[in-house]
């Protein structure tokens, strides 16, 4: 049967995270989940918004619930942390606030929408494992990435402070999924540690120090990938590799790529197609160089 | 045993004839009452009421003068009947019954109202509360008029008490009661007694050995001609009440003859396993049993025990026994069942213990995830001597630790977690501290929220530590990692901290991590709960029946709380705990005999059309039906007067003293007079 979500893409999926869109639909697609747009959706206001005004950030979220809740699927799902935690927020505060979930009502109304409350909001993580499940994942990896020594990083945003499908300081989902395909986790401490966030613009000292911190522990506990599953996440680890090794004078240079970008090449998909020449930590030879090399598929 | 009901003439109808005579008294109970009631203005309408000849307001009505004056007024104005508005029935109704009866009238003619909890106390409009109080005041003086005289039941107490859990506060109950000359059964679920305490290596803070003060009263527990001891057994079912309890324990087989054993251990050495393979409960884990085992040496009773689920002969039947052939007095039993036993007693004395806290459901401490993090109760087997590494402090990958870290207030609290401070942990963190310096000279840091350190030489002993060079540093610990910043953090646990005295956040490096886990109420203390009809915090553990002035009591007559099920605490306060349920067990069955409340049901058998339904409502199967009448009959000695029965029956023939219908009637009528 086919699986139906309705999607809700967010901004950073237009922009720096296009990588992250691109390998996800292909990703899904080749599962066969069908990803329904959500029409005229609007900015979820980010972490950023909710801080400057709660409620007017609230009923922005909201809007796009409201939307979503005059969809068939009420299972509504977004490929960014950021989003994924500021739709869950909104839908949870309304439900745990009457008073709160009036206010943003009453806001909706002006506009001409209703939210009744049955939107649920999935991350796309959650989907691939536990809806999809590891065993139609397994049926589809063609090339089994045997030497891939993963660093599952999950970012702050998709465990706290809500993560209905794992465990809050130290989650599994990524190191199961990337087993199924074949690659090995390894431990990896600071899988839910922050990496600054929206910070890397405004405080960089801060951001990529901590950073540094994720990356070099990365290397340090044998991993040869960083897996992320947020494309702010993915900019930071990804994009100011140079600058951190400037402003800490060590090396701790490593490939980082979307965990969709992993599933798609074990999938045997074409880097293109997942938009891995977008990453700046891409190699073209590392696939064959360092994960290929010696395994037999 | 006297008779009731009340069916004679002088009884139900004799009331109608006498001419009734009302006295009324309200309390001011300091200011609790008089700062918001109208106490004076309740005292004026009251004596406008129908047959009320006296009303009367008083500071404390409970006191011995305000008891004088009822007892005066029914002699000088004839008084037969007694209202007073107080404070809650539950503190002061029998005192005021008491007084009434020393006045020279039936104790049950009276009526006491609540004007301080269900007034004072939850109200904050003075005019409205004294309207209210009024009210209240009408119903019970219209209700009194109505009451029959009543006496209280007499029934006799089962001279034995049973003590469910053979931890340090069981076996003090036991002790105690035995040495009164009671007969103490003593259930214990594990294959020895010696619970908790039995594990610990020293106790705070006078550093004298666990076992040493621990052991003798366990053998004096088995050697006690009045002391009759189940291990390895379980409460499964109790029935009656006070002075009659009727209790079945389960005794789980242990493929041993309980007679015959006289734990001399050949088996042990005997057994198909040369050497232990399975995880050893005692040692929590650290260390290794065979199927066949004792949980150590000084074990109460010092009998072996089989676990089937590791044995050979029972997982595959294929073993040659050498157990069974080793052993001359034939005491190996592979036939053996399980039995039940059924026995009646006096009273109970639930001493169940605690659970300590579940360290995965904190994975920010590391627990499993990293090699060298232990939890208090494993680092307590390491220190023992007698332990699974002979009192040797080594890690996991067989080195010395040259730094420990002891983190606070795993498991408490914490609003993640559990709320509640456990009470102990601080100072057994600092007894650990002590042992693991004397053991490995290992620096020896501190994680802590705040020092809790109250007792009777307890603060000493804290000072002490400091002046040996325990590390203390205050905030509580945010994560055990080995993610590294530096080359000295190499190959070591990192905990990170917020020191809020230096008010930075630091990663203090180390080899070994103890996590000083909280108190949690044990494993099957709901079922303990449901049987023995106990009720229980918010967080689990038992209730006493009242915090300060009951505290070994439950809300159920005859069932008696001591030690950590009660609420986390150290082994003093449970010893005294202990003691005390002892004392008031005894105290309860030694008089013979328990007064009941009259306030029983009872069937009108002209009414009772033998239709059935009450008697698989009734709680306490005090309802039989006889078949000779074919009329249902209730006994009384089990009646608890729930009145079940009495709202279910179709044919309203059952009624129940002291809440008759027209007293019910009388008192709605009155409460909503002006609706």
């Amino acid at each position: 049967m086919t699986k139906r979500y309705t999607y809700f893409p967010g901004c950073s999926i237009l922009g720096t995270g296009r990588a992250c869109e691109e390998s996800t639909r292909a990703v899904f697609a080749e599962l066969g989940v069908e990803l329904d747009d959500l029409e005229d959706w609007n900015c979820c206001g980010a972490t950023a918004y909710m801080s400057v005004d709660e409620h007017k950030a609230l009923a922005l979220a909201a809007r796009n619930l409201a939307l979503a809740d005059t969809k068939e699927c009420p299972e509504l799902t977004t490929p960014c942390s950021g989003c994924y935690l500021v739709l869950n927020k909104t839908q949870r505060y309304m439900e745990e606030y009457p008073r709160v979930g009036d206010k943003v009502k009453c806001a909706l109304k002006d506009a001409g929408l209703n939210y009744t409350g049955r939107v649920r909001v999935r991350h796309m993580l959650d989907i691939l494992v536990h809806d999809v499940g590891l065993d139609e994942v397994r049926k589809h990896v063609k090339r089994p990435l045997k030497n891939a020594k993963i660093a599952p990083y999950y970012g702050c945003q998709t465990v706290r402070p809500y993560l209905d499908f794992d465990h809050q300081h130290y989650p599994m989902t990524i190191d199961r999924l990337a087993e199924a395909l074949g690659a090995t986790p390894v431990h990896f401490p600071l899988k839910t540690r922050c990496c600054g966030g929206s910070q890397m613009g405004t405080l960089p000292n801060v951001a990529q120090r901590l950073c540094y911190a994720i990356l070099r522990e990365a290397r340090r506990q044998g991993a040869n990938l960083i897996l992320s599953v947020c494309p702010l996440c993915h900019f930071n680890l990804d994009s100011y590799q140079p600058d951190i090794r400037r402003r800490f004078g060590e090396d701790v240079s490593i490939t980082t790529m979307y965990y969709t970008q992993l599933v798609g090449l074990a999938f045997g998909m074409d880097p293109e197609t997942l938009g891995l020449h977008r990453n700046m930590t891409w190699d073209g030879s590392w696939l064959e160089r360092e994960v290929l090399a010696g395994a037999t598929a | 045993m006297t008779g009731i009901p009340n069916t004679d003439g002088n009884g139900r109808r004799g009331a109608a004839g006498e001419e009734i005579r009302i006295g009324f008294y309200v309390c001011h109970c300091g200011m609790n009452i008089a700062s918001l009631v109208d106490v004076a203005a309740v005292a004026k309408e009251a004596a406008k009421l129908p047959h009320v000849i006296v009303s009367r307001e008083y500071k404390y009505m409970c006191s011995d003068p305000g008891q004088e004056f009822i007892m005066q007024d029914i002699r000088e104005n004839r008084l037969n009947r007694i209202v007073v508005a107080a404070c809650s029935p539950n503190l002061h109704e029998s005192t005021f019954r008491g007084a009434v009866a020393r006045g020279g009238i039936n104790p049950y003619f009276f009526q006491m109202v609540n004007i301080r909890e269900h007034g004072s106390w939850v109200h904050t409009d003075a005019a409205a509360a004294t309207a209210k109080a009024i009210d209240q005041v009408r119903a019970a003086v219209a209700r009194v008029a109505k009451h029959r005289p009543l006496e209280r039941r007499r029934m006799e107490v089962n001279q034995a008490v049973l003590i469910v859990g053979g931890g340090i506060a069981g076996i003090t109950a036991a002790l105690n009661l035995a040495d009164a000359g009671k007969k103490v059964y003593l259930v214990e679920r594990e294959p020895t007694i010696g619970g908790h305490m039995a594990k610990y290596d020293k106790t705070f803070p006078t550093l004298d050995c666990a076992a040493c003060i621990l052991t003798p009263k366990m053998s004096a527990v088995r050697e006690h001609p009045n002391i009759t001891l189940w291990t390895y057994s379980e409460v499964t079912k109790v029935d009656g009440h006070v002075g009659k309890f009727k209790v079945t324990v389960r005794r789980k087989p242990r493929y041993i003859d309980e007679e015959t054993c006289v734990g001399c251990l050949e088996c042990i050495s005997a057994c198909v396993f040369k050497t232990p393979k399975f995880e050893d409960e005692f040692n929590e884990g650290l260390g290794k049993r065979k199927p066949i085992y004792i949980p150590f040496p000084q074990a109460v009773p010092p009998l072996v025990t089989i676990d089937p689920e590791t044995c050979l002969k029972f997982k595959t039947g294929k073993c040659k026994s050498p157990c069974e052939t080793v052993c001359d007095r034939k005491a190996v039993d592979f036939s053996q069942t399980e039995k039940t036993e059924e026995i009646e007693v006096g009273a109970v004395i639930v001493a169940t213990g605690f659970k300590a806290f579940d360290v995965t459901r904190l994975p920010i401490y590391g627990y499993g995830l990293y090699d060298n993090v232990y939890t208090a109760l494993e680092v307590e087997r390491m220190v023992t001597s007698s332990g699974p590494t002979g009192g040797e402090i080594t890690l996991r990958d067989g080195r010395v630790p040259k730094s420990i870290g002891i983190i606070h207030c795993v498991g408490s609290r914490d609003k993640k977690t559990n709320r509640w401070c456990s009470r102990v942990c601080c100072m057994y963190s600092l007894k650990l501290a002590h042992l693991l310096r004397e053991h490995t000279g290992a620096d020896v840091y501190q994680f802590y929220i705040d020092m809790r350190c109250p007792g009777k030489g307890y603060d000493e002993f804290y000072e002490r530590m400091l002046d040996e060079g325990v590390q203390m540093i205050r905030g509580r610990a945010a994560e055990v990692t080995d993610w590294t910043m530096s080359p000295e953090e190499e190959g070591k646990l990192v905990v990170r901290v917020e020191d809020t005295l230096a008010a930075y956040v630091r990663r203090i490096p180390v080899d070994m991590v103890v996590l000083s886990t909280g108190m949690e109420p044990a494993v099957g203390a709901d079922e303990i709960r449901r049987m023995f009809n106990i009720s229980c915090s918010t967080e689990g553990f038992f209730l006493e029946k009242h915090p300060k002035l009951a505290p070994v009591e439950t809300a159920t007559a005859g069932v008696f709380i001591a030690g950590c099920c009660q609420g986390p605490k150290d082994i003093p306060d449970t010893v005294a705990q202990a003691g005390a349920a002892a004392a008031q067990a005894l105290a309860l069955i030694d008089k013979g005999y328990v007064e009941m409340e009259p306030n029983t049901s009872y069937i009108d058998p002209d009414d009772c059309s033998g239709c059935k339904s009450c008697i698989p409502l009734c709680p306490y199967h005090a309802i039989a039906f006889d078949e000779g009448s074919k009329k249902a009959v209730i006994n009384e000695a089990l009646c608890t007067g729930c009145g079940t029965c009495v709202a279910s029956c179709p044919s309203g023939s059952i009624s129940q003293n002291l809440f008759e219908d027209d007293q019910i009637f009388s008192e709605i009528e009155e409460v909503l007079s002006h609706v």
